[in-house]
């Protein structure tokens, strides 16, 4: 088999098919793979069940009529706190849901990578959501008894995932504070596809001393892209911070004109190029400061 | 003496929720929250851990709003990538939030308001962790107007696990839920009523004990010695003012109002 698992991103979207479920990783408006989402909004890819901790990935899909289902704990923008693309497809009654608590969410994902058909767990207990989402529960088989939620697995026929770096076989390097459920998005998926910041040949022959952020091993990768500006609008550190002005702008755009058909190509574009220059090119993805809370 | 706003008496009020809880997690999501953990962080709970905003932790809290710099200090690490793992699941946390409801058993909201699951009538934000952190930790609230659309007899989607008997399946395990302090433009109150019932415990200056219970969706117990709410000391107002330099909490409450002078 070929270890050069190098793609564009337009043959990363022609390996999904309609129907599939399809993880995104990421968290709210950090880390998204909004490259590679960009490129599902040019294609005619449809009924996706999508997976995430949703930000503006989960509000374009779900805008653009992606989507069939949904399986999230929240969908936000962080500083604009309620996502309007996604409110818009929830109260139009469009979307068939699963609601999840954020740790219910992470240990679906683990029982998949595990292959798992469940991992028990107290979290949903005394909450609507056992009802809502239809939940069952199992009892310990030891002296305790305890009657728990039973977290079925969220088994992904693919993944997405912006990272900072990766080799042509898919040896990755993550930085930032925080990877999220990135990794357990990769191993949950039957195939995981990655853009990155920076692809090279042979990361050892460039950066040896970064293989202790190999978030996940490249057995977990299908498929790599370089896409510098790849998460724009969300943030990617150390790259680049979010760019709330193009938040906003996109969140405006769902009251006025608050049709995604006339607005699609201010944020989706005709290519990836073509978005780039829209928004000043990738020099201005890499001057958007890292926020400070 | 000049005059003291309420969101400080507020803040202080919140502080005290944190008081004495040991090497936990403080996690006060929203300006008023945010500032009583660092005001109870540096002042009578210095055991307190706390988060950068974002996945450092750090021993000296970080002031709200914009800076030219940043000087925040990590101490340790806690991204979200193990929050579960090291502090939520693990029941080493207290968080202060601010739901959209919150009903008569202590359950909160804030997925959606009317209409159903399959299409809402009000999309809010989605359970988050709510679920997770009232079976595992401990959980406070702060909210700025206290009102009857707020405290409803039932909130519309059970977001997090409150003590409504009705909602608990034999064999569960509920014996961290473990509600505190509700503080609120008007008062505080606790879960220290009969079967855990919501009970005021002190009364902001001005405030009479009907004015809560005509804010409020359901009835309220009021301690034998329910008292009025203290004043912030002057130590603890610097504390709060050197940690919101641009006093981003002047945007809390509505009009920003003094603390009532005593009726």
């Amino acid at each position: 088999m070929s270890l050069d698992k190098r793609m564009s991103a337009a043959e990363i979207v022609a390996q999904l098919s309609d129907g599939m479920t399809l993880g995104i990783g990421g968290w709210g408006p950090r880390r998204k793979p909004m490259a590679l989402v960009r490129e599902i909004l040019r294609s005619d890819l449809k009924d996706l069940t999508v997976v995430a901790y949703g930000g503006a990935d989960v509000g374009m899909l779900c805008a653009a009529g992606k989507v069939r289902k949904l399986v999230f704990a929240f969908v936000s923008l962080d500083a604009i706190p309620l996502e309007p693309w996604f409110r818009k497809a929830r109260e139009s009654g469009a979307l068939e849901v699963l609601e999840l608590d954020e740790g219910m969410f992470q240990w679906g994902l683990k029982a998949a990578a595990f292959g798992l058909p469940f991992l028990p767990t107290r979290v949903g207990l005394g909450t609507d959501l056992a009802e809502l989402g239809g939940l069952k529960t199992v009892q310990s088989p030891y002296e305790d008894g305890e009657t728990l939620i039973a977290m079925p697995a969220l088994k992904l026929d693919a993944a997405l995932i912006h990272v900072n770096r990766s080799d042509w076989r898919g040896n990755v390097q993550v930085f930032g504070p925080d990877a999220y459920y990135d990794e357990w998005f990769a191993k949950a998926a039957a195939k995981a596809y990655v853009s990155c910041e920076e692809l090279v040949d042979r990361m050892e022959d460039h950066y040896p001393e970064g293989a202790q952020h190999n978030l996940f091993e490249r057995c977990f990768v299908s498929g790599v892209v370089e896409m510098p500006g790849g998460a724009h609008p969300s943030s990617m550190p150390p790259h680049y911070g979010w760019d709330m002005k193009a938040f906003k702008a996109y969140a405006d755009s769902a009251r006025d004109p608050g049709d995604w058909a006339q607005v699609a190509d201010r944020f989706v574009g005709a290519s990836e190029a073509d978005y780039l220059e829209s928004i000043g090119g990738k020099e201005a993805v890499a001057a958007l400061p890292l926020p400070i809370f | 003496m000049t005059e003291v706003s309420l969101v400080d008496l507020c803040i202080v009020a919140c502080s005290e929720a944190f008081r004495g809880n040991g090497e936990i997690v403080a996690t006060g999501v929203g300006p008023v929250p945010r500032l009583a953990a660092g005001l109870a962080k540096l002042t009578h709970t210095p055991e307190l851990m706390m988060t950068d905003g974002e996945a450092y932790l750090v021993e000296q809290p970080v002031p709200l709003g914009p800076r030219k710099y940043d000087d925040r200090k990590p101490a340790g690490h806690l991204p979200f990538s193990r929050f579960f793992d090291s502090a939520v699941w693990s029941g080493r946390r207290h968080a202060m939030v601010t739901p959209t409801q919150l009903d008569r058993f202590g359950q909160i909201n804030l997925s959606y308001m009317g209409g159903t699951y399959q299409q809402p009538k009000t999309q809010m934000l989605g359970v988050r962790g709510f679920p997770g952190n009232t079976i595992y930790h401990p959980n406070s609230f702060f909210f700025p107007a206290h009102g009857p659309r707020v405290f409803v007899s039932q909130v519309d989607m059970i977001s997090g696990v409150g003590y409504n008997p009705a909602k608990r399946v034999p064999g569960g395990n509920y014996s961290a839920v473990d509600l505190r302090t509700i503080v609120t433009n008007l008062c505080v109150m606790d879960f220290g009523g009969p079967d855990n019932a919501i009970r005021v415990v002190s009364l902001h200056p001005g405030v009479t004990f009907e004015d809560v219970q005509a804010a409020t969706g359901f009835e309220l117990v009021c301690a034998d010695n329910v008292t009025e709410t203290l004043l912030p000391t002057s130590e603890a107002l610097e504390v709060i003012a050197s940690l919101d330099p641009h006093n981003i909490r002047a945007t809390v409450l509505k009009d920003n109002p003094p603390v009532q002078r005593a009726a």
